[in-house]
């Protein structure tokens, strides 16, 4: 009797397979980067042509780097998250512009919100790549020692900034509590 | 909005795009090519290049190789191997570049590791495991059969029956 | 107020599936033959509200309907006429709606057909079938609904996905279908067999025909999908290993081992729970197909619907069927009786090996397609492709090729190894001979397993025709022996040659295909594989609903004329998606192939040139092995009329039943 019900129980485990996966999205790839340090990259300034960002320089606090473009059509959602996230909470957001026109993205910016403290020009996608980016918007947590802590893909809403983002900023800013 | 959502955007990227010059719903004058053909200094080179580019998945239209895919991604991936290829790295080296920056998903063949041992030892298990079944469901048989018909309650039967006599194949 | 009526249609449609569920099971259970006597009327009352529903939503496409969503989205005043029809079963809704048609037309056939099997097992089946179709109507009315209407409609619709404007895609989704849902019928009659607790020969005579025109439909139904694929797709990729390809394959591969088990159960009364348990097995991967496309659950480039919420639904519809159906399985397989014995060199255990073989290999699929689940579920992420299908999938199809040319000439119960030796000599030289001419005179990598590949479908034909050669000769009249053979026979030798013939045509292509990307504008020459491909000019063409730019293309060899290509890129007006048309210049040894890509500027294209030896022969093969198949079903002891019902050893001991 046992072995006929083999068939069923290997149909019982696969059910159970199945009903777990449709909470994943399988799109979602996770980065092999966290826990590890952010690339190094210097990048010239969005706004400023003859200024460049350093990221090595952004060390001693916790900071958030959101990858956004103009022709990226979530990003427009995520901006008003972001913005609170800035001004109201005081949160460090660093912009890498991903792949887009310079014209273009400082006229976005002023259109719907820049809430970077500085945003940094990758024209050709190449620090992107570094950072295995592989959608637009994608977000990062990186703490004071430059070390990658988490990686959001897809817009930031404000349920991921009250569960996620702000606890991790918190604990990373005020590591002993 | 989940994540899922926004990727879908993606996803529909790739539907496009699985074919050649994908166009993202965007207005933006930056867009790439998305299939420049390279130029290479040997066949040996092109070979190497063209075998990466066909064991690596591409990130946005994930059922597709770095090769096939148009998605943009995939052709700044594409330079980003054709320039390693070029400067001399080894594959080990373009590999490891790429895995450490998209993890062994980038990957088609999943390397072989604790996680995995499963998927690649999996199916020889299956034939094991089924090869002892037949083995021990032949031998059962052997013992267990019942009686066979003589061949008078052969002709009997067929009779009964009105089918086609024993010996044919099918 | 037409859709309206196709709404009500479905709701009347389910209706009668759920009368064609309830009272046969019911009735065969108590032997209430009123209620058993529902079941055919209910399961052509269901088909004709099926129709209904069909014409309402195919109405509302032609007259463009854009007050339906689903049209609305689907659909555009532009669309060509006969794309306006494909566009019916283009989406999620409305493949469902296509799904249960077909489901209600091999009902309905199972009606017309049945009159001489006993009436109890006949509700039995109609029953089984009738609760499937419950099932999905149930679905379709509370989750996917195809008649939704939108209050404010848009002016215009969408319009169809370009891709699948396309003749291969009117075709493609109607055979697969019919192929999956025909293994509804297989499942119907297993689980009436297990639920009377008669698993019999005579079952297995019944199922046969059934099963193989399924396998038939669904053999053409992949076939097409993936000639469809190479021509459409514009890189001349044919097979990708993507998870809803496998979810079709496997099936395939099931149903291949069922139609062989059920020819041994049929013959000599052997693998009774074997068999079912594929029959089951078989129409449920169909199901579990419909589930892994529509829900979202694995990365596919052709999954239609991405809602968790729907996916839940298909999840207890499949936990309810094939988990009924496995429990229902290791309660009654146990009681059935084993009628003979066979010896190690027999039909029987060389069937026995090839359908475990198909089996595992089957499970090796299934493995890999949801690996990346398992390991998702465990927290990492993994990606399984082509490279391991390949490598896991291949190892275990060739001691299956060696095994299927000894099996076809065996006998049934005991076979010696003398006897086979005898008949198979030449076959087996045959075979290493050309194996190793192949391999000397081969080159380029790909050479060994190519020659591996030849040999072993060589073996194949070689064995198959030396078998017909001596049916052949089995009987002093020529022609009065080839009338006088059964179809099944042929058809096993159509079939079997089939096989060998996509074998070759799967080992050459994928070890000689070559091609090249290339730069070009009009006037530049390409070399690839002893051709020259001359860009000859480049214009602009207006379709329909796209516009066109399309290259001309001059192909030679030797200076000596080939053929001309045309490829082209086509901007689709309204979803403003590109899309590029292949060139292909067909041949029975090779294709060539032509596929322009995007411009790189100063009159420069970016253009990629392929050269396909022997594709053809794979979908030629598909074909052989579906003619074989038909050819089977038609043989005569299936159109015997006046079948007995009854089973040899019951006959044998005055009516003894087996154990109920």
């Amino acid at each position: 009797m046992n072995r006929y019900l083999v068939p069923l129980a290997v149909f019982v485990v696969l059910v159970v397979l199945f009903r777990i996966g449709l909470e994943h999205d399988p799109h979602l790839v996770p980065s092999p980067l966290v826990d590890k340090p952010a690339p190094v990259f210097t990048l010239p300034d969005l706004r400023n042509t003859s200024a460049s960002i350093n990221l090595s320089a952004l060390r001693g606090q916790a900071f958030l780097l959101n990858v956004w473009a103009s022709w990226c059509v979530e990003c427009r959602n995520e901006q008003p998250v972001l913005m609170e996230l800035a001004q109201k909470r005081k949160v460090p957001i660093y912009g890498l512009n991903y792949k887009d026109n310079r014209a273009e993205a400082i006229q976005w910016l002023d259109h719907y919100g820049d809430p970077y403290v500085k945003s940094a020009f990758d024209q050709s996608g190449r620090v992107g790549i570094d950072f295995g980016v592989y959608g637009v918007p994608e977000t990062f947590v990186v703490d004071r020692e430059g070390i990658i802590r988490y990686k959001h893909i897809g817009p930031v809403t404000p349920e991921v900034v009250n569960d996620i983002l702000l606890p991790l900023l918190s604990k990373l800013e005020h590591p002993s509590t | 909005m989940k994540a899922g959502q926004i990727l879908l955007k993606f996803r529909r990227q790739c539907r496009m795009v699985l074919f050649l010059g994908a166009a993202i719903l965007s207005v933006s004058t930056m867009l790439q090519a998305a299939d420049v053909p390279f130029e290479f200094k040997s066949p040996e080179q092109e070979q190497r290049y063209k075998e990466l580019t066909e064991q690596l998945r591409c990130l946005v239209c994930q059922n597709q190789s770095l090769a096939d895919s148009h998605a943009d991604l995939a052709q700044d991936l594409r330079n980003e191997v054709y320039r390693m290829v070029v400067q001399g790295q080894s594959d080990q080296e373009i590999i490891d570049f790429l895995v450490k920056r998209y993890g062994d998903f980038v990957l088609f063949n999943p390397p072989v590791k604790t996680g995995t041992v499963l998927l690649w030892f999996g199916p020889f298990l299956i034939l094991f495991v089924a090869v002892l079944i037949v083995v021990r469901y032949t031998r059962k048989n052997a013992r267990q059969a019942s009686p066979e018909l003589s061949n008078v309650e052969q002709q009997r039967l067929e009779a009964l029956l009105k089918r086609p006599p024993d010996g044919e194949s099918g | 107020m037409i859709p309206e009526l196709g709404h009500f249609a479905l709701i009347l449609a389910l209706c009668m599936a759920v009368i064609q569920s309830f009272f046969p099971i019911a009735g065969a259970a108590r032997g209430n033959v009123a209620w058993m006597s529902l079941a055919r009327p209910a399961a052509r009352a269901q088909l004709v509200f099926l129709l209904i529903a069909f014409g309402a939503l195919a109405h509302a496409f032609l007259v463009n309907d854009f007050s339906v969503v689903y049209v609305a989205r689907n659909s555009n005043s532009l669309l060509p006429m006969i794309y306006r029809i494909s566009a019916v079963w283009g989406a999620h809704e409305g493949s469902l709606l296509l799904w249960v048609v077909i489901l209600g037309l091999w009902t309905v056939a199972v009606t017309i057909f049945s009159e001489p099997l006993p009436e109890q097992f006949v509700a039995r089946v109609l029953g089984v079938m009738g609760l499937i179709s419950t099932g999905f109507l149930l679905f379709m009315l509370l989750t996917s609904n195809p008649f939704l209407r939108d209050a404010f409609p848009p002016a215009d619709g969408a319009d169809l996905n370009p891709l699948l404007q396309d003749p291969g895609l009117i075709i493609h989704p109607p055979m697969l279908y019919t192929g999956y849902v025909g293994f509804s019928v297989a499942f119907g009659f297993a689980i009436a067999a297990l639920l009377g607790g008669r698993l019999d020969m005579a079952w297995a005579r019944w199922s046969r025909p059934w099963t193989v025109m399924a396998w038939v439909f669904l053999t053409i139904g992949i076939a097409l999908g993936s000639w469809w694929a190479y021509y459409e797709l514009g890189w001349g990729g044919w097979w990708f290993w993507d998870p809803v390809e496998n979810a079709s394959f496997m099936p395939w591969l099931t149903g291949t081992a069922l139609i062989h088990s059920l020819a041994a159960t049929e013959k000599r009364g052997v693998f009774k729970n074997w068999t079912v348990l594929l029959a089951i097995c078989a129409f449920s991967l169909s199901l579990l197909g419909t589930f892994m496309v529509r829900s979202g659950v694995l990365t596919s480039v052709h999954a239609f619907a991405n809602d968790p919420a729907r996916g839940i639904f298909i999840l207890i519809l499949l936990g309810i069927v094939i988990g009924g159906s496995l429990i229902l399985y290791a309660w009654r397989a146990p009681g059935t009786l084993i009628s003979s014995s066979y010896g190690l060199f027999s039909r029987e255990m060389f069937l026995l090996v090839n359908s475990t073989l198909l089996t595992v290999a089957m499970g090796a699929v299934l493995l890999g397609t949801i690996y990346p689940l398992i390991i998702e579920t465990l927290g990492g992420k993994v990606s399984v492709g082509a490279p391991y299908f390949n490598s896991v999938f291949i190892p275990l199809m060739a001691p299956l090729v060696i095994v299927l040319g000894i099996g076809a000439w065996s006998r049934w119960k005991a076979d010696e190894w003398n006897r086979l030796w005898q008949h198979l000599r030449f076959a087996v030289f045959g075979s290493i001979i050309i194996g190793i001419l192949l391999a000397a005179m081969l080159s380029g990598p790909g050479a060994l397993r190519t020659a591996l590949g030849v040999a072993l479908a060589c073996w194949i034909i070689l064995s198959t025709t030396t078998l017909f050669y001596s049916r052949m000769h089995s009987g002093p009249d020529l022609i009065k022996t080839l009338k006088t053979q059964p179809r099944g026979f042929y058809g096993m030798c159509l079939a079997h040659i089939g096989f060998a013939v996509t074998i070759i045509g799967l080992v050459v292509t994928s070890n000689y295909s070559t091609d090249l990307h290339k730069r070009m504008k009009p006037g530049d020459k390409a070399e690839l594989a002893g051709y020259t491909f001359e860009l000859a000019e480049i214009r602009t063409i207006p379709g329909p609903n796209y516009q066109a730019t399309e290259a001309l293309f001059r192909i030679s060899r030797s200076g000596k004329h080939v053929t001309e290509l045309h490829t082209q890129k086509r901007t689709y007006s309204v979803r403003g998606m590109p899309m590029t048309e292949a060139g292909i210049g067909p041949g029975l040894t090779r294709d060539l192939y032509v596929s322009l890509g995007e411009p790189l500027g100063d009159g420069d294209w970016s253009v990629r040139l392929y050269y396909k030896p022997f594709v053809r022969w794979l979908w030629l093969g598909a074909l052989l092995m579906a003619s074989g198949g038909l050819l089977a079903v038609t043989d005569r002891r299936y159109r015997q009329v006046r079948l007995q019902a009854t089973d040899p050893q019951e006959v044998i001991d005055g009516g003894a039943a087996i154990k109920s």
